[in-house]
């Protein structure tokens, strides 16, 4: 396998290696394993890699790679093995309960299935990314601050859903979701953002449309996007810089521009497809 | 295949023995308890004779005592609906701790020992210890249902829970939301429409109940209904049952609107 040789060759230029300008960098993964269960095998292989404070970065890899393992272990959604995640100058790894709470909600996450809550309503699924910030009584009276409320409906517009707040979630098509989808973690009001296979359900011109609308996130909102995606196509065109996986391990990380044929073939072994 | 040339008496289906010999069994065991039980023909015929006097004793039925069967119907009533809406309320933080994906095994386990064992008796057995236990009248009877609402809504309510699109909770955990807010926002919106239903169901049912819980002391027209069949007050008995459907088909059509309420 090619992977092995590539993956030890010194990354591309310009790309920043890790624990370099470390004020610079909102997230810095160092090391990171994981493994479910013990003896069994490790899906994440040591990943060490840090993130610009915006812009959009893709993660490209083959299914099963520890892709989304490694997206969903940042807000811990899964819990990793061993390493070290900082973000905003704390380890989450070592993250107590509550303090994990308040720090995940910090970092909106976009589904690939989308993860409405389905028989709740427009507005009330976008007010969900208030959840971190709001006292249980007033969900329960669905009593949210007028504030809220106000941003709610202007993300609404911005995703282009504003005459659809009151409708149920499950009425919605899978575009229309994926922008709820996307209000809701803005809602949150982020530093981070991460997408897990936001596009997989979604036909080709709806794909582009929710990565335009993310990368549009990322630039006015200046959040850095991470996003998980298996479509080299829709990575090359809307990230500035991209990770390749293969097998747990990073093997390329750099620019849209410098990913090649070789490096595709190193992430997603065989050539056939390429031609 | 030599069968299928000798003739075609090749086989579809297995025959299946251990079946056979099961429902053989069965019907032997029927006719046997039957015996020990005295079940005869004749029994069933001095039955008939009997039953055929007793419904000539009921009609017409007796209206003139109104009085006292709307007080007892009305009781009932008001049995059924403070133990509904006593057991409702319970199941629902009882059912959301049975609820194993939610809840660590120490909580669900004993939460749903205690469901368990409202479930083992029949209402009318807890209003017999409700009647020892706190004396005579509805309170005790309306113990009694609130423990078979607890039986029955926090189990169902449990089961309905353990079915939810965890991808839904976890999109809202991710937010950061508390435990309460996961489960208000993304859990309850997930089973309310069920949770409805199993408790315009125990409504019934605990209607149903209500009108019985008299007869061992618990309040209600069951205690009068009892009384006349004490007293073979025959036609009286015949009002009272009346009533008790015309309670019960109203209470179903209440059932029906509240579950079109919240689909």
């Amino acid at each position: 396998m090619p992977d092995g040789t590539l993956a030890g060759r010194p990354a591309p230029a310009g790309v920043a290696a890790a624990g370099a300008g470390r004020d610079a960098h909102p997230l810095v993964v160092r090391n990171l394993v994981k493994r479910y269960g013990a003896g069994r095998p490790e899906v994440l292989k040591g990943i060490s890699l840090s993130f610009e404070p915006r812009g959009v970065v893709a993660i490209i890899g083959p299914s099963g790679t520890g892709k989304s393992t490694f997206i969903r272990c940042i807000n811990r959604l899964v819990e990793p093995t061993s390493g070290e995640i900082r973000f905003m100058g704390r380890d989450i790894v070592s993250l107590g309960r509550q303090e994990l709470r308040l720090v995940r909600r910090r970092i909106g996450m976009v589904f690939q299935e989308y993860n409405l809550v389905e028989r709740l309503s427009v507005m009330e699924n976008v007010l969900c990314g208030r959840l971190g910030y709001v006292p249980a009584w007033r969900a329960w009276l669905r009593r949210y601050p007028q504030a809220d409320v106000e941003q709610a409906f202007d993300l609404l517009d911005m995703v282009g859903l504003g005459d659809f707040v009151h409708q149920r979630a499950d009425s919605l098509s899978g575009g229309q979701r994926q922008r709820v989808g996307i209000a809701r973690a803005v809602m949150q009001d982020p530093d981070l953002l991460l997408a897990d296979e936001p596009t997989s359900s979604l036909d080709p011109k709806t794909s582009v449309e929710i990565m335009e609308l993310l990368a549009r996130v990322a630039e006015q909102r200046h959040v850095p996007v991470l996003v998980n995606i298996h479509d080299v196509t829709l990575a090359r065109r809307f990230a500035g810089r991209i990770v390749g996986m293969s097998e747990g391990r990073v093997v390329y990380d750099g620019p849209p521009d410098g990913l090649e044929d070789e490096h595709l073939r190193a992430i997603y072994g065989g050539e056939d497809w390429l031609s | 295949m030599t069968a299928a040339s000798a003739g075609g008496d090749r086989r579809a289906f297995r025959a299946n023995w251990p079946a056979r010999a099961g429902l053989l069994a069965l019907v032997l065991y029927v006719l046997y308890a039957g015996q020990i039980l005295d079940l005869s023909w004749d029994r069933f015929v001095f039955g008939l004779d009997q039953g055929g006097r007793f419904l000539s004793r009921l009609v017409p039925p007796d209206f003139t005592r109104w009085s006292l069967l709307l007080d007892g119907l009305l009781e009932s009533l008001q049995i059924a609906i403070i133990a509904t809406v006593l057991g409702v309320a319970v199941s629902l933080p009882v059912g959301l701790c049975a609820a194993r994906n939610l809840m660590p095994w120490w909580v669900s386990t004993p939460v749903r020992a205690f469901i368990a064992v409202c479930r083992s008796f029949h209402p009318i057995i807890v209003a017999i210890v409700f009647v020892k236990a706190i004396g005579f009248g509805a309170l005790a009877g309306i113990l009694a249902l609130v423990v078979a609402s607890i039986g029955f809504v926090a189990k169902l309510f449990a089961e309905a829970i353990e079915e939810i699109s965890m991808k839904q909770v976890e999109a809202v955990r991710a937010t950061g939301a508390s435990f309460a807010n996961v489960v208000t926002m993304g859990v309850l919106p997930q089973v309310l429409a069920r949770f409805i239903g199993f408790a315009t169901y125990q409504l019934d049912s605990n209607l149903r109940n209500s009108t019985m819980v008299g007869i061992v002391g618990g309040g209600g027209i069951g205690g009068t209904l009892f009384a006349a069949f004490q007293r073979f007050d025959y036609d009286f008995l015949c009002a009272i049952l009346i009533a008790i459907i015309a309670l019960i088909m109203l209470g179903e059509l209440l059932a029906t609107r509240l579950r079109a309420i919240f689909q």
